[in-house]
C-alpha cells in the first residue's frame, strides 16, 4: 500500500498489511516532560462546549431524556447529519440529526426499547412494532426461545445477575484508529481478502457462519463511508492531517454506537495514536499547541453526548447513562520507551478544559516506569476531579502486550484481535446462602436449585459449609455458562456488531467473561465460622434466615492473611470451575470482580448473611471490603486487595478508593506525591486496578441537598466514573458512607 | 528479650501528616497526661489496648514496605505517649533498623530521660517534638503535668543532635496568644536539630471518643483557631 496521506512517516510492516502497532512504534514521539507545555480552552471551545452544557441541563429538566427518534430503527446510514452548531465544530458527527436525541435499536429486543419508550411518555412508531413482533426476530427472543427453566430460576432469584439478554452485550472494542490510518476501502479490500480465504474442505457451520459474518462487515464499512458523506467528508482514503485522522477515527467509533447500543461501548487506546498526526503537523508548522488541544477537546466533548434509549431500571442497575466510552491513555511499550505522548496530557487536560466528567472513562495504564511527569499530572488530575482510574501495565502487557486497550471498565483486550463475551456476574454472597439452605433462596424461601443437602446444626462448622458451597459454586458455574453460551449464539446471530467487527482481524481471541460478586462478604462468612461462632436462626419452615456471631473474627480489608487467604481461595476455586465449561465458539473463560454501582441492588436482592450482613445491606463494590470493616487504614486494603491473583481473574479486579484531601498530605505538593507513591506502591505488588476518589464528605452532602450546584461532579465506582447527582439517592449514600479514608 | 509485648491502640497504614512520607503508624496505649483536648482519650487507659508481639508488628510493617519505600516514608509511633513502653519499642526499632526503615517517635517527652529513653532514641531517625505548652503554669493547667521533663528532653536531643520537629498545638486563648508564641519561638531558636516547626490547628473531631467514654469534653466553649490565628502563628514561629 502507498498512499500521499503519508509523507513523513517510516514505513514498515503497517504499509504492507492492517498493522496500527507496528505503525505507532515506527513513528510515535515518547514524552518524558511535564504538563506546562499545555495550552487552555480556545474560546470556540469555550463557546461551543457552553451550549453542550445548555443541552444537557436541558436534558436533566426533561427528565433524563431529552428526544427520542422512535419512528427510525438506527443503522449506521438510518439519520441524517446532526450539528451542535456547525459554524463552531471542529469535529462532527452525532447519533441521530439532533443533540442528546436518542436513537433505538430494536434488533436487541422490542420489548426493551418498547419500555424505554413508556417510560418518557413516547411510543415506538406502530411500522417498527409491526416488523419487529412480526417480520424480524430479535436477541431477546432468541435467549428466550432457548433459555432452561434452572436458567430463568437462576435469573429471576438474582443468584445470576445483569445477563445481556435483553440489551446489547458491548465489551467490544473496534480498532477505529485502523479507519483513520488506512481509509475505508484499504479496509474494504483486506476484508474482502478474508472473505475470500474463508473456505476449507466442506462448508461447515463455521465457515458458513463467518463468510455470512465477513459479508456484514464489507457492508458496515460501506455504510461508514455513506454515513460519512452525509456530513460532506470522504473517508474512503487514509486522513491527511490529525483534524481528519481525529475525525475519521470518530467516525469509525460514531458508526458503532449508531449501530449497537451496546452496555460498555468503549474507543480503545488512541491518544498516543492520534499524537503522532498532531506531531507531523506541529512539525510542519499548521497547527499551534492551541489547536491541537482544540481538536482533542471537541474530539472528547463528542464523546460526551454519546446517549442510549435504556429503561429506568436500568439507569438504577448503573447510575444514569453510563456508555463506558473507555479510553486507555498511557503505559509503556515492550521495548522499554514509554507510550506516554504529549497526546496522553491532551486528553487528560480535557477535564481542565472541559471539567469533570465522568466519560469518556479516562483509564491510565500506570507503570512505575512511567516518567514522573506524567505521573504527577494523573496525580494532580485525580485529586482534583476524581474522574481518572488506574490499571496496572507493568501486569498487564505480560498478557496482553502493548497494545491493548480496556473495554468497560477493567477487562483488557489487544485492540482488534480480541473480544469478549460479556458475562456480568453470579452472586456468590447468594450462592453461600443457597448453600447453606440446600438451594432455597433466603428471602423468599422458594427451591431455586435442584435440591441440595441443607445445613442443620445449629452452629456452622467451616468445613461442612465449605464443602457445601464448593458443589452449590460447581452448579452455578455450570447453570451461569448455559445461559451466557446461549446469549452470546443469539446474540452473534441477531444484532451482530459488523461495523465492530470489521475494525478486527480475521483470526481474534474470544474470551467468555464471567464475573462475581459478594467476594467479601463470603471471605468474611467464612472467617466469621472459623475464627468465632456463627449461630442460625432459622424459621418455621428451616430456612436459615440470619445469623448471630458470637466472638470477633479477623475481616478482609486490613491485609490480615487468615481471611484474605481465604479470599484468595474463592477466586481460584470458581474460577478453576468456570474453567471446566464448555464455552461458546471456543471461547477462554475468563472473571472479573466487578459490580460497578449494582453493589446496592444486589445488597438488596440477598438476605442476611453469616458474616452480620442485615438482609439488604450493600455489598462493598468490586473487591472491596465490606462497608466500615478496615480498620487499619488504606495501604493494609490496597495490600488486601494485592493479594487476589490475576491469573484467576483476567476480567479485572475493581477497588474503589476514596480519600479525604486532608488525609493525603498537608500541601497539594505532599498530596500529590503520596497519591503516585501509593500508587506505585499498590501496582509493584502485581495489583491489578483502583479507582482514585479524593473528596469531602462534606462536599458530597451538599451536592445531596443542592444538585443544581454541582451539575459536572464525578466520582468513580468499581471501574467507572458516575455523575454523583444522576445516581439514586440510595446510591448516594452508599457512596458516603463507603470507608472514605479520613484519619488525619 | 523475645516474648516482649505492645499495648497497641491501633495502626494507621497510610499515614501522611506524622513525618515525612508514607508512615505506617502505630498508636500505642496509655498517657501519663491529661490534655484537655486530646483527640484520643481513648488511648490514656495503660491497661486495654491489644497485645502484640515485636515480630507481628514487623510483619505488618514489611508488607507497606512498598509504600514506605516509594514514598521515602517509615514507621512513626504515636499514642498515646510511647515512651511508656520503651522496652517495646527497643527491640520494634531495633528489628526496623536492620531492615533499613526509617524510625520516628511521635511524644510529648513528658518522661524524665532514663538509659533507656536514651537506648531508643540511638535507635530513632526522627522525633516529633509536641511541646503541650511552653509556660509551665499553663501547662500543668492544660495537661496535668509540668513541662520541665518536655524542655529537658529537647535539650537533650540537641546534644545528641538528633532531628526534631517541634510541634505545637494551637489553641485560641489556650496556647494561641502571642506572647506564649514568642516564648515559644525563643525557645526553638536555642536549638539547632530542629528541621521543621508544625503548627496543628485544633480541632475538636476527637470530642466523641470523650463522650463514647462517658465522659464531658474539657474543652467544650473553645473555638476553632481562624485562618488569620493561623497565619498570624506561622508568621511569629517564622514558618
Amino acid at each position: 500500500m502507498q498512499f500521499k496521506e503519508w509523507e513523513d512517516f517510516v514505513q514498515g510492516d503497517w504499509t504492507k498489511e492492517i498493522n496500527v502497532r507496528d505503525f505507532i512504534q515506527k513513528n510515535y514521539t515518547p514524552y518524558e516532560g511535564d504538563s506546562s507545555f499545555l495550552a487552555g480552552a480556545t474560546d470556540k471551545t469555550k463557546k461551543l462546549w457552553d451550549e453542550v452544557l445548555e443541552l444537557f441541563k436541558k436534558e436533566r429538566d426533561a427528565g433524563g431524556v431529552l428526544d427520542i427518534s422512535d419512528d427510525i430503527a438506527s443503522t449506521i446510514t438510518s439519520h441524517e447529519a446532526g450539528y451542535i452548531d456547525r459554524a463552531l465544530e471542529d469535529i462532527v458527527g452525532l447519533q441521530t440529526e439532533a443533540p442528546l436525541k436518542r436513537a433505538i435499536m430494536p434488533n436487541g429486543g422490542i420489548r426493551i426499547v418498547e419500555k424505554s419508550c413508556e417510560a418518557y411518555d413516547r411510543k415506538v412508531s406502530p411500522e417498527i412494532e409491526n416488523i419487529f413482533h412480526n417480520y424480524r426476530k430479535t436477541h431477546n427472543d432468541g435467549v428466550f426461545d432457548v433459555y432452561t427453566p434452572e436458567i430463568r430460576a437462576a435469573r429471576s432469584s438474582h443468584l445470576i445477575t445483569g445477563l445481556p439478554d435483553g440489551y446489547g452485550r458491548g465489551r467490544i472494542i473496534g480498532d477505529y484508529r485502523r479507519v483513520a490510518l488506512y481509509g475505508v476501502d484499504a479496509l474494504i479490500e483486506e476484508k474482502k481478502e478474508e472473505f475470500n480465504n474463508a473456505r476449507s474442505d466442506w462448508m461447515s457451520e463455521d465457515i458458513v457462519r463467518e463468510r455470512e459474518e465477513i459479508s456484514e462487515q464489507i457492508r458496515a464499512l460501506n455504510s461508514l463511508k455513506i454515513m460519512a458523506a452525509k456530513y460532506d467528508i470522504d473517508i474512503s482514503k487514509p486522513a491527511n492531517n490529525a483534524k481528519e485522522a481525529i475525525q475519521w477515527l470518530y467516525f469509525g467509533y460514531l458508526a458503532a454506537v449508531k449501530e449497537q447500543n451496546g452496555a460498555a461501548m468503549s474507543i480503545g487506546r488512541t491518544s498516543s495514536f492520534l499524537d503522532i498526526y498532531i506531531e507531523r503537523d506541529l512539525k510542519k508548522g499548521i497547527i499551534t499547541e492551541a489547536e491541537a488541544q482544540e481538536y482533542m477537546d471537541h474530539f472528547v466533548m463528542k464523546l460526551r453526548m454519546i446517549r442510549f434509549l435504556r429503561t429506568p431500571e436500568y439507569d438504577q442497575l448503573f447510575s444514569g447513562d453510563p456508555v463506558w466510552v473507555t479510553e486507555s491513555i498511557g503505559g509503556m511499550g515492550i521495548d522499554g520507551r514509554t507510550l506516554v505522548t504529549k497526546n496522553s496530557f491532551r486528553m487528560l487536560h480535557t477535564l481542565n478544559t472541559l471539567g469533570p466528567s465522568p466519560e469518556p472513562n479516562l483509564t491510565v495504564l500506570w507503570s512505575t516506569r512511567l516518567p514522573s511527569g506524567f505521573k504527577k499530572f494523573c496525580s494532580q488530575m485525580s485529586i482534583k476531579t476524581s474522574s481518572i482510574q488506574y490499571e496496572n501495565d507493568d501486569l498487564m502487557r505480560e498478557y496482553w502486550g502493548d497494545d491493548y486497550g480496556i473495554a468497560c471498565c477493567v477487562s483488557a483486550m489487544r485492540i482488534g484481535k480480541q473480544m469478549q463475551f460479556f458475562g456480568a456476574r453470579a452472586n456468590l454472597a447468594k450462592t453461600l446462602t443457597y448453600a447453606i439452605n440446600g438451594g432455597r433462596d433466603e428471602m423468599s424461601g422458594k427451591q431455586i436449585t435442584p435440591k441440595f443437602a441443607p445445613i442443620t446444626s445449629e452452629y456452622l462448622d467451616y468445613d461442612e459449609v465449605w464443602d457445601r458451597f464448593d458443589q452449590m459454586m460447581e452448579y452455578v458455574a455450570a447453570t451461569y455458562v448455559d445461559a451466557l453460551n446461549i446469549i452470546h449464539y443469539m446474540h452473534d446471530k441477531y444484532a451482530y456488531e459488523a461495523l465492530e467487527m470489521a475494525l478486527h482481524d480475521r483470526n481474534i481471541l474470544r474470551t467468555m467473561a464471567c464475573g462475581i460478586a459478594g467476594l467479601s462478604i463470603v471471605a468474611d462468612s467464612f472467617s466469621a465460622m472459623k475464627y468465632a461462632k456463627v449461630k442460625v436462626i432459622r424459621d418455621e419452615t428451616g430456612l436459615a434466615v440470619d445469623y448471630k456471631i458470637e466472638g470477633d473474627f479477623p475481616k478482609y480489608g486490613n491485609d490480615d492473611d487468615r481471611v484474605d487467604d481465604i479470599a484468595v481461595k474463592i477466586e481460584k476455586t470458581f474460577m478453576d470451575k468456570l474453567r471446566k465449561q464448555k464455552t461458546y465458539r471456543g471461547s477462554k473463560p475468563t472473571m472479573s470482580i466487578l459490580t460497578i454501582t449494582s453493589n446496592v441492588v444486589y445488597g438488596k436482592a440477598t438476605g442476611s448473611t453469616p458474616d452480620g450482613r442485615r438482609a439488604g445491606e450493600p455489598f462493598g463494590p468490586g473487591a472491596n471490603p465490606v462497608h466500615g470493616r478496615d480498620t487499619n487504614g488504606a495501604v493494609s486494603v490496597l495490600n488486601t486487595i494485592a493479594k487476589l491473583k490475576y491469573k484467576n481473574s483476567e476480567d479485572g479486579i475493581s477497588y474503589t478508593f476514596a480519600i479525604v484531601p486532608a488525609a493525603l498530605g498537608k500541601d497539594e505538593d505532599t498530596r500529590i506525591n503520596n497519591l503516585v507513591s501509593i500508587l506505585d506502591g499498590y501496582f509493584c505488588q502485581l495489583s491489578h486496578h483502583i479507582n482514585v476518589n479524593v473528596f469531602d464528605r462534606a462536599l458530597l452532602e451538599d451536592a445531596m441537598e443542592h444538585p443544581e450546584k454541582y451539575p459536572q461532579l464525578t466520582i468513580r465506582v468499581s471501574g467507572y466514573a458516575v455523575n454523583f447527582i444522576k445516581l439514586t439517592r440510595e446510591q448516594q449514600l452508599d457512596v458516603i458512607n463507603r470507608t472514605i479514608h479520613e484519619r488525619i | 528479650m523475645e516474648n516482649i509485648v505492645g499495648k497497641i491502640h491501633s495502626f494507621e497504614s497510610l499515614g501522611t501528616v506524622d513525618g515525612p512520607g508514607i508512615r505506617f503508624v502505630i498508636f500505642m496505649q496509655g498517657c501519663p497526661l491529661k490534655c484537655k483536648y486530646c483527640h484520643n482519650r481513648d488511648t490514656w487507659d495503660t491497661h486495654s489496648g491489644t497485645e502484640y508481639s515485636v515480630d507481628e508488628v514487623l510483619k505488618k510493617v514489611l508488607h507497606s514496605k512498598p509504600f514506605i519505600d516509594n514514598s521515602n516514608g517509615g514507621v512513626t509511633v504515636s499514642g498515646g505517649e510511647p515512651l511508656l513502653q520503651v522496652d517495646f519499642l527497643i527491640e520494634l526499632f531495633k528489628v526496623l533498623k536492620s531492615h533499613k526503615i526509617h524510625t520516628c517517635i511521635d511524644t510529648a517527652g513528658s518522661l524524665k530521660i532514663s538509659p533507656k529513653i536514651e537506648e531508643l532514641l540511638s535507635y530513632t531517625d526522627l522525633v516529633l517534638l509536641d511541646i503541650k505548652h511552653i509556660d509551665n503554669e499553663k501547662c500543668i493547667d492544660l495537661t496535668g503535668a509540668p513541662n520541665t521533663n518536655t524542655l529537658e528532653f529537647a535539650n537533650y536531643l540537641k546534644e545528641q543532635k538528633k532531628p526534631v520537629w517541634i510541634r505545637q498545638v494551637l489553641i485560641p486563648e489556650i496556647t494561641g496568644n502571642e506572647e506564649d508564641l514568642h516564648k515559644l519561638k525563643a525557645f526553638v531558636d536555642t536549638l539547632d536539630n530542629v528541621e521543621k516547626i508544625e503548627i496543628m490547628p485544633y480541632h475538636d473531631m476527637g470530642k466523641f471518643k470523650w463522650e463514647a467514654l462517658g465522659e464531658k469534653y474539657p474543652l467544650e466553649n473553645i473555638p476553632l483557631p481562624t485562618d488569620e490565628d493561623i497565619r498570624k502563628a506561622k508568621e511569629i514561629l517564622e514558618i
